[in-house]
């Protein structure tokens, strides 16, 4: 639909290069991190580079450490998902029904850990740990990112089951299935792609996740915390840049698959 | 022979609304059957209490002579074509038509052929392969018909089936599914808020008010002998004369109802029949319905009187003149205070 | 129509049986869903904060360095009297609300575009290009921006360049805000929390600014206001809801992060530092505990004035 343009509603030149220069600027630093991963500066953050080579990322894949946060991020993520999309669904099967005695408290409940700074969760989650005496480390990790990976698929799943009109399951059942054979027919297609998307988006987020697992992560490293201590103590600084990308694509292409499956509307017949 | 469907003093409250107050009702085998009323009046409830999609608060309902009260949609033996068709998007026409044979365990090849069968009963025979949301409004409700009827149900329940279609598609499809239960001999359970449609397709109608049945009985004597008030202005718009107006006229002071086609509308200053009932008035408004005009009379004593003649009829009376109408003792139809229910 | 098989109702298998059972109780079918999703919330959320609530009431043994488990409000003074403490507080307080302002301010031109100026094509790829950099990893962004702002790094190229050195250099001796070098300075972490945020602003922003109608812009040029005016006296009070909403993300955001003044810090503590360093090195956990309960406080206040503004409904 083309809006014809009149006169007050012509943007000054001014206010258009504003509004592309504030996307450039919010642009620019990934595009910098990516250019730092060729440098061959191995002890500065000299601008402009002095050489462009791939040396860093055969560096980079022959480091044993960086492996090993790499395994012990994948493994938590992969956990804290699978552990969300089980929870985060039982939930927004529950939530998506109409009203009952405690829903708006859980709704609330629900929305704490993404409202609650990261810093209260992660001192809460270590008061806990050292309260029960236990040992921080991979376990406790898997334990707070799956806290707000339930969020993330429960938020994602509860919009699409929402949108759902309730005599689809009303017809099926006057056609005869039974609710087992309604929620495999009808509610699960309905609810995949939100299911899926969901998902996505708690990996990629279990995976950058810093703020609260350096609080329960005790002696273990995830990729995020060798990050951050590279940060202050840097080896190699260029392979440090090397991680950037590689953590960089592990978490943007995720989330942008779950846009794209979560865009499409359809339409109730 | 036992009723397809029986209810007994069954009751479905929300809070402090009384949705359906303790209905019963019988619905014989092969009967269609219309539920009409306004919105809110129960006749959708009731239709649901059948389905199964809701459970009475209290009462039995019973199909076929058992009592199915506890019973989920699934085990009943009545399938439902919703208002909104509610088809499943993510399934072909031909998907949604098998379904029930699906959930069933019917084989897949045996499926598609009875699905096709069924598409052809509704002339959508080459549309088996389409998505619902590439269909029209026609279309989709032919689905809906042929996706419940399919699992040959004793009972077809239809929620304001043709609300959406309009008026010429509206009259062909009445037609078609009078035929068609016609043909299936199945009960056909309808509900519906417009009484024309009612009227011309049903065996028996329920007219619903508050929760209650008003009056349950054939369509002409639904037409001919309303049983209330409410009757007598929901089905046909009749007029309808109570207090010191009836007391006047007819020497007691029963509520009665005419229909407008038996006002006679006369010249203010002429003499009726002796045995007719007359009042004077003004008319207020005059409605020029192609073959039928209707006018709208304002009485002497304030009440507003309706009264429809056919257009070749005689003297035209403008808004402003005076009148007196005027209609014979028998066309007087007595009302009953109390709703009655049979 | 013919029909070979029969379309008996099929016999009632176990499974059939159990879904007509939990049918029949919807209470029950509604606790089986609900309790293991609320049996963990419970214990390890719940119960995490009701272990910070209650470690906030302890108090560490000076002499021992070790907790006592006796509740006292002495960490609670600790935290609101100890002068050192209040700086942290103030500090923090105020890079939140200079961030806000900041984000509000950079926020507004592009929204504005968005939401009024753009084609629909334009507008899709703003909106995408506005959750890129959201979507992004949050340490590789804080990464980046250390590299820029490093000494030799791209911005002093730029200014270098440009010519502008000396006015950094200027810049950098202020005394609040300057520092070493831009990538431990103030200014350079005001840059870099204004950066992070700027998509939290801009999308309530834009999302307000498209529910003004555009009939009511044209009356007021016809009533003969300018494009300024307009925007002072109609726009902006219509978009509050929307600033609010946006505020809230930025003043949050900023009030608990503890990563960005460590990367892009100057040596004053931030409250999220504080608790970072006290449940480590110190293993203070009671004036950890404390000192987050702050953040909290100062969020929920900050949250019944957003709501008040309406940014409940923006959102």
């Amino acid at each position: 639909m083309h809006s014809k343009r009149s006169h007050w509603n012509k943007p000054s030149p001014g206010a258009r290069f504003a509004a592309y220069a504030g996307l450039a600027f919010m642009h620019t630093p990934v595009l910098v991190i990516i250019l730092y991963a060729f440098t061959t500066d191995d002890r500065t953050y000299a601008f402009p580079l002095p050489g462009v080579t791939l040396h860093w990322f055969e560096v980079a894949f022959a480091r044993s450490d960086i492996w090993d946060a790499m395994r012990m991020s994948l493994g938590v993520a992969a956990l804290a998902t699978l552990s969300a999309i089980v929870l985060g669904s039982l939930t927004a099967l529950a939530m998506s029904r109409s009203r009952f005695w405690g829903r708006e408290g859980i709704t609330f409940l629900l929305v704490l850990p993404i409202a609650l700074p990261g810093i209260v969760t992660g001192i809460a989650l270590l008061s806990a740990i050292k309260l029960a005496r236990l040992d921080p480390g991979f376990w406790t990790i898997v334990a707070g990112h799956t806290t707000f990976c339930i969020v993330i698929v429960y938020n994602n799943v509860v919009a699409r089951l929402r949108r759902m009109p309730r005599n689809w399951i009303e017809a099926s059942m006057d056609l005869g299935a039974d609710g087992w054979q309604t929620f495999r027919y009808i509610v699960l297609p309905h609810m995949a792609t939100a299911l899926l998307a969901g998902g996505m988006l708690a990996f990629a987020l279990s995976f950058d996740e810093i703020i609260v697992t350096l609080f329960t992560a005790g002696h273990d490293k995830t990729l995020p915390i060798w990050f951050f201590n590279e940060l202050f103590r840097p080896r190699e600084r260029p392979v440090t840049n090397v991680v950037a990308v590689i953590v960089m694509i592990v978490t943007f292409v995720p989330i942008l698959l779950a846009y794209y499956l979560t865009r499409p509307a359809e339409e109730p017949a | 022979m036992s009723s397809a469907i029986q209810f007994r003093d069954v009751s479905r409250i929300y809070g402090a609304v009384r949705a359906v107050d303790a209905v019963s009702l019988e619905i014989a085998g092969g009967e269609f059957f219309a539920m009409l009323g306004p919105s809110g009046s129960g006749k959708t409830t009731c239709l649901r209490l059948i389905a199964g999609f809701e459970s009475p608060d209290s009462g039995t309902v019973l199909l076929d002579g058992r009592d199915v009260t506890a019973s989920p949609p699934y085990e009943r033996d009545v399938n439902t074509v919703f208002q909104d068709y509610a088809l499943f998007p993510h399934m072909s026409v031909l998907e949604n038509v098998s379904y029930g044979l699906r959930v069933r365990g019917v084989p897949r090849p045996e499926q598609r052929r009875l699905a096709l069968e069924m598409l052809e009963l509704v002339k959508l025979s080459d549309l088996g392969e389409r998505r619902p949301s590439q269909l029209s409004g026609g279309q989709r409700q032919r689905v809906s018909l042929a996706r419940a009827l399919i699992n040959q149900p004793r009972v077809l329940l239809l929620d304001e089936p043709l609300g959406a279609l309009d008026l010429k598609l509206r009259e062909e499809m009445q037609v078609e599914l009078r035929n068609l239960q016609r043909r299936l001999g199945i009960t056909f359970v309808f509900v519906t808020h417009d009484q024309g449609e009612a009227l011309s397709m049903a065996d028996r109608v329920a007219v619903f008010n508050h929760g209650r049945i008003e009056q349950l009985d054939t369509p002409r004597a639904l037409y001919a002998r309303p049983a209330t008030a409410f009757v007598a202005r929901f089905v046909g718009g009749a007029n309808v004369v109570e207090g010191a107006l009836a007391h006047r006229l007819s020497g007691r002071s029963q509520a009665f109802a005419v229909r407008a086609e038996n006002v006679q509308v006369l010249e203010a200053a002429s003499v009726p029949p002796a045995d007719a009932m007359r009042c004077s008035g003004s008319v207020l408004d005059v409605q020029y319905h192609g073959a039928t005009s209707r006018w709208l009379v304002k009485l002497e004593s304030g009440e507003m009187f309706a009264a429809s003649a056919e257009a070749n009829s005689v003297a035209t009376f403008g808004a402003g003149a005076p009148v007196t109408l005027a209609w014979s003792r028998s066309d007087a139809v007595p009302l009953a205070s109390e709703p009655v229910a049979q | 129509m013919s029909v070979a098989t029969s379309l008996a109702l099929p016999t009632s298998g176990a499974l059939r049986k159990s879904a007509t059972f939990l049918y029949r109780r919807p209470g029950f079918y509604l606790a089986l869903l609900l309790i293991p999703p609320l049996l963990w919330f419970g214990t390890v959320y719940l119960g995490s904060l009701l272990a910070l609530l209650a470690n906030s009431f302890y108090a560490i043994d000076e002499f021992t360095a070790k907790i006592v488990y006796q509740p006292t409000l002495a960490t609670f003074k600790q935290v609101v009297t100890q002068p050192a403490h209040i700086d942290i507080i103030v500090r923090t307080l105020s890079m939140a609300v200079a961030v806000t302002i900041a984000c509000a301010c950079i926020a507004m031109p592009i929204a504005n575009y968005m939401a009024r100026y753009a084609s629909p094509r334009t507008k899709a790829f703003f909106y995408v290009g506005v959750m890129l950099p959201m979507w992004t990893s949050y340490l590789v962004k804080v990464y980046a921006w250390r590299l820029i702002l490093a000494k030799q790094g791209i911005l002093s190229w730029l200014l270098d360049a440009v010519g502008l050195e000396t006015a950094l250099d200027a810049l950098l001796r202020l005394p609040a805000v300057g520092g070493p070098s831009l990538s431990s300075s103030y200014l350079g972490m005001f840059i870099v929390f204004v950066y992070m945020w700027l998509p939290y602003m801009i999308l309530p922003l834009a999302a307000s600014l498209e529910r003004v109608p555009a009939s009511l812009l044209q009356a007021s040029a016809d009533l003969g206001a300018r494009p300024r005016q307009t925007f002072r006296n109609v726009v902006l009070p219509l978009v509050l809801p929307g600033l609010a909403a946006g505020s809230v993300f930025t003043f949050s955001l900023t009030l608990g992060d503890y990563i960005i003044p460590s990367v892009v810090g100057a040596p004053g503590y931030f409250i999220g530092m504080m608790v970072y360093q006290q449940q480590g090195t110190a293993g203070n956990i009671p004036l950890a505990a404390a000192f987050s309960v702050v953040p909290i406080v100062l969020i929920m206040i900050y949250l019944s004035l957003a709501k008040r503004a309406g940014a409940f409904d923006a959102l």
